[in-house]
C-alpha cells in the first residue's frame, strides 16, 4: 500500500520529527490561492502514488495567490503513473543548497532491514545505481541491535557533509525509527535538502505500508492511496479474491498463484490471450461460484478454461460451486475443464451429470480447446 | 529440508480446523507425529497424541525433529520463535500473510540458532513413500509415488500439477520441497538444490519457479557445478509486471524478477526450460 506524499509526510515523517516543508492539502483553485497568500513562494505538487511527477508536469511554481490558482487548474484531473489527480499539496519553496538521498527499505538478500544513503539526490536511486555506484552508502541493519547515532556517523564517515552532518546522521536514526514503527516495506525520502540556511529537510516522501500489516496499522491503511483497480478488480477484492482484468478473451479459473500464472502462461504460449488472473488458493478456494461469475462479468471474455489441481484446495467443493453458479448464471461461453488431485473423482462426476462435460486430461489440451472456442 | 520416515513431527496449531485435518493425513501418509501445541488445550490429548502449551515444552518431553507451523498470521512470530527455541532443526511454516517486520525478526532469530525454516507461505514438503509435513496431497498415489526425481516448488498448485504428471509419466519422486511463494523465505530455490544435488536417492531435479525476485538466477549460479541433470518450469511469463500474482513474492518491479532474465539464466547454466508443464515429463527422459 502507497501513501501519496502529503501523507507520508504528515502520518509518517513529522511524528518521528523529521523536518518537512509547511504545506497544506487543496482541492480547488480558491484554496490554493488561499494557501499561496499564506505560505509565499510555493511549489504546487500532484498527489499520486506515481513517481516522475515533474516530467509529467504534476509540478509547478506559484509565487503568487492566482499562479496556486492556476496550478491547480491544470494539474487536477491529469493522469500520472494511471492515477487521477484529486489533489494537489501546497508547500513552501525551499532554497537549496544540496539533494540527498535516504532510504530504508527490507532487503530480501540479507532478510534485514537496508539503509541506503546517497549524496547524489533528486534522481532515481536505480539511476544513481546505475552511472554513480559508489555514491551510495548502504548499512544492513541487525534488528537486535537497531540503528543509532554512531552508526550513523559510520555510515556518513568522509562524505563532504560539512556543518550538515549532525542534522543527516540524526534524520537517519529517526528514519529507521520511522520504518521499524510503521511496518514499513519502504521509506524513503528523495530529496532530503540541505537548504541555503543550513537546515536539512525533507521535500519528498514515499512510505509503502506492508500489506500483510495493514491489518495492525489501521491508521496508515486508512490513508493510503487506494489502489487503481477497474470495477470488477474492485467487487473480487471486496469479497476477498486477487483479480486482475486483462485484455485477452479467455478467461481463467484456477487455484493456487503459480497454477493460475501457469494457466496464463499456457494460454498465452499456444497463440490465445488470458482475459484475467484470478487465485482461488488457500482459503479461497471456497469461493469458486463468486469467482466464477467475475471471471464471466468481464465483458472481454469468450471461452473459459477451469484448471483444478487440488492440493490443500479440494477440487470437489471447487467444482461444487462452479456448478451451482453455472446453473444460475446460465452463460453463453463454453467452459473446458482440467481437474486433477484433491477431491478428482467427485469433481469430475459433478461435471460430467450437472454440466454434462467431460474434463480434458491435459490442462495444455483444455487450454487448446479454450483458445480455439474464442475465435 | 527433505523429510524422512522416523523423523519426529511436532504439529503447532494441531487442534485447530485446518491442523486436525492435515495432522490426520500426515499420520495416514506414515509421518510420525509426535504431539501438538496450543497453550490453551496443554495437557489433553488429540488425535491420540499429547498436546503441549508450548514448543519448548513439548521438545522437553519428547524429541521432536521437525515442526510444522499452522498458526494465523499474526500469531505465526511467537509460534516460530517458540520452535526456535526449542531447538527444532526444520521448521515447516505454512502461514501466508505474516507481516514482514514479524519475518525479519524471525530471521534474526534464526541466526544465532541451528534451525531452518521452509516458507513460509510453503505447501509443505513430500518424500513418497515415507510421509509429509504440510498440506500436500502426499497421500494420493494419483500424485505422488516413489522415485528419483527431486522437484522444488515455490508453488504448491503447480508443483502437486507438476508432481502428477510426473507419476503419470511413471517417473517417481525422491523428494518434493515446497520452499514457498513469499519473497523472504528461509530455503531458498538453490538451497533446495543444492539439497537434492546431495541426496544420493535422487537423480535429476525438476525445478518450478515463478516471476519476481532472483532465485531462480542464484540457482542457476549452482546448477552449473552439477552433474544430475535439472528440468525447470518458470511460472508468470504472461503476468503483468508491476502487479502481486497472488503470491507476495511474484512481481516484476522496476524490470527486475522477469521471466526472460531467469530463462537465461537457467539455459546459460545447462538447465533445459520447458514452454508448458507437459513438456517437463519428455525432457527429464530426454535428459538421460
Amino acid at each position: 500500500m502507497n501513501l501519496e506524499e502529503y501523507a507520508a509526510k504528515r502520518s509518517v515523517l513529522q511524528p518521528a520529527g523529521i523536518p518537512t516543508p509547511r504545506g497544506t492539502i487543496c482541492k480547488t483553485p480558491e484554496e490554493a490561492a488561499a494557501a499561496v497568500r499564506n505560505i509565499g513562494p510555493s511549489v504546487v505538487k500532484a498527489q499520486v502514488p506515481a513517481g516522475k511527477r515533474g516530467k509529467s508536469g504534476g509540478i509547478k511554481m506559484a509565487d503568487k495567490p492566482e499562479e496556486g490558482a492556476a496550478a491547480v487548474r491544470q494539474i487536477v484531473g491529469m493522469t500520472i503513473g494511471g492515477s487521477r489527480v484529486e489533489q494537489v499539496l501546497v508547500e513552501e519553496r525551499c532554497p537549496i543548497e544540496r539533494e540527498l538521498y535516504a532510504a530504508v527499505l527490507t532487503d530480501v538478500t540479507s532478510r534485514s532491514p537496508l539503509i541506503l544513503f546517497s549524496t547524489e539526490g533528486g534522481m532515481d536511486i536505480e539511476e544513481v545505481a546505475e552511472k554513480k555506484p559508489a555514491a551510495i552508502r548502504r548499512h544492513i541493519v541487525d534488528i537486535d541491535r537497531g540503528f543509532g547515532a554512531a552508526d550513523a556517523a559510520t555510515l556518513l564517515k568522509g562524505l563532504d557533509l560539512g556543518a550538515a552532518s549532525a542534522a543527516v546522521a540524526d534524520i537517519l536514526v529517526k528514519l529507521y525509527k520511522a520504518f521499524s514503527e510503521n511496518d514499513a516495506e519502504l521509506v524513503e525520502i528523495n530529496p532530503l535538502a540541505v537548504l541555503k540556511d543550513g537546515r536539512v529537510i525533507a521535500l519528498d516522501c514515499k512510505f509503502v505500508l506492508d500489506d500483510a500489516s495493514a491489518v495492525r496499522k489501521p491508521d496508515l491503511a486508512k490513508v493510503a492511496a487506494p489502489p487503481q483497480m477497474t470495477a470488477l478488480e474492485k467487487r473480487g477484492a471486496d469479497v476477498g479474491l486477487k483479480f486482475i482484468q486483462l485484455d485477452g478473451n479467455v478467461g481463467v479459473l484456477a487455484n493456487g498463484a503459480g497454477l493460475t500464472m501457469t494457466t496464463m502462461d499456457v494460454i498465452d504460449h499456444f497463440g490465445g490471450k488470458p482475459a484475467n488472473f484470478l487465485e482461488i488458493g488457500g482459503e479461497a478456494y471456497t469461493k469458486s461460484e463468486i469467482a466464477l461469475d467475475l471471471v464471466l462479468s468481464n465483458p472481454g471474455v469468450k471461452s473459459l478454461v477451469i484448471n483444478f489441481c487440488g492440493a490443500f484446495a479440494r477440487t470437489d467443493v471447487m467444482a461444487e460451486g462452479v456448478v451451482k453458479a453455472w446453473e444460475k448464471l446460465n452463460p453463453a461461453v463454453p467452459v473446458f475443464f482440467s481437474i486433477h488431485g484433491t477431491g478428482e473423482k467427485e469433481a469430475v462426476k459433478l461435471v460430467k451429470e450437472r454440466l454434462g462435460i467431460e474434463p480434458y486430461d491435459l490442462m495444455e489440451d483444455a487450454v487448446k480447446a479454450a483458445i480455439e472456442a474464442a475465435k | 529440508m527433505i523429510y524422512r520416515r522416523g523423523q519426529k513431527v511436532l504439529v503447532q496449531g494441531i487442534t485447530g480446523k485446518q491442523g486436525t485435518f492435515w495432522a490426520e493425513k500426515m499420520m495416514e501418509c506414515g509421518t510420525e507425529v509426535v504431539g501438538g501445541v496450543n497453550p490453551k488445550r496443554a495437557g489433553e490429548k488429540h488425535l491420540g497424541v499429547p498436546v503441549y502449551g508450548t514448543a519448548v515444552e513439548a521438545a522437553k518431553q519428547r524429541p521432536c525433529d521437525m515442526s510444522v507451523i499452522f498458526i494465523p498470521p499474526l500469531m505465526a512470530k511467537d509460534a516460530i520463535i517458540d520452535a526456535i527455541d526449542a531447538g527444532i532443526k526444520t521448521i515447516v511454516v505454512l502461514t501466508e500473510h505474516i507481516p514482514s517486520h514479524d519475518v525479519l525478526q524471525i530471521f534474526a532469530r534464526l541466526r544465532n540458532s541451528e534451525s531452518r525454516i521452509v516458507g513460509p507461505n510453503t505447501a509443505g514438503i513430500v518424500t513418497p513413500g515415507e510421509g509429509f509435513v504440510g498440506i500436500m496431497p502426499g497421500h494420493n498415489p494419483s500424485v505422488f509415488m516413489p522415485g528419483r526425481v527431486g522437484v522444488i516448488s515455490r508453488s504448491g498448485s503447480l508443483g502437486t500439477l507438476i508432481c502428477l504428471n510426473l507419476t503419470r509419466a511413471k517417473l517417481g519422486q525422491s523428494a518434493f520441497i515446497g520452499i514457498g511463494g513469499d519473497p523472504i523465505i528461509g530455503t531458498t530455490t538453490r538451497d533446495a538444490l543444492e539439497a537434492l544435488d546431495k541426496d544420493d536417492r535422487t537423480d535429476s531435479v525438476v525445478l518450478v519457479g515463478e516471476i519476481g525476485g532472483a532465485m531462480e538466477e542464484e540457482a542457476a549460479e549452482y546448477a552449473k557445478t552439477m552433474k544430475k541433470p535439472v528440468v525447470s518450469f518458470i511460472a508468470g511469463r504472461s503476468s503483468p509486471p508491476g502487479k502481486k500474482m497472488g503470491h507476495a513474492g511474484a512481481i516484476v518491479s522496476g524490470g527486475k524478477g522477469g521471466y526472460g532474465a531467469k530463462r537465461a539464466a537457467l539455459e546459460k547454466a545447462g538447465v533445459k526450460v520447458a514452454d508448458t508443464p507437459a513438456d517437463i515429463a519428455t525432457m527429464l527422459k530426454s535428459a538421460y
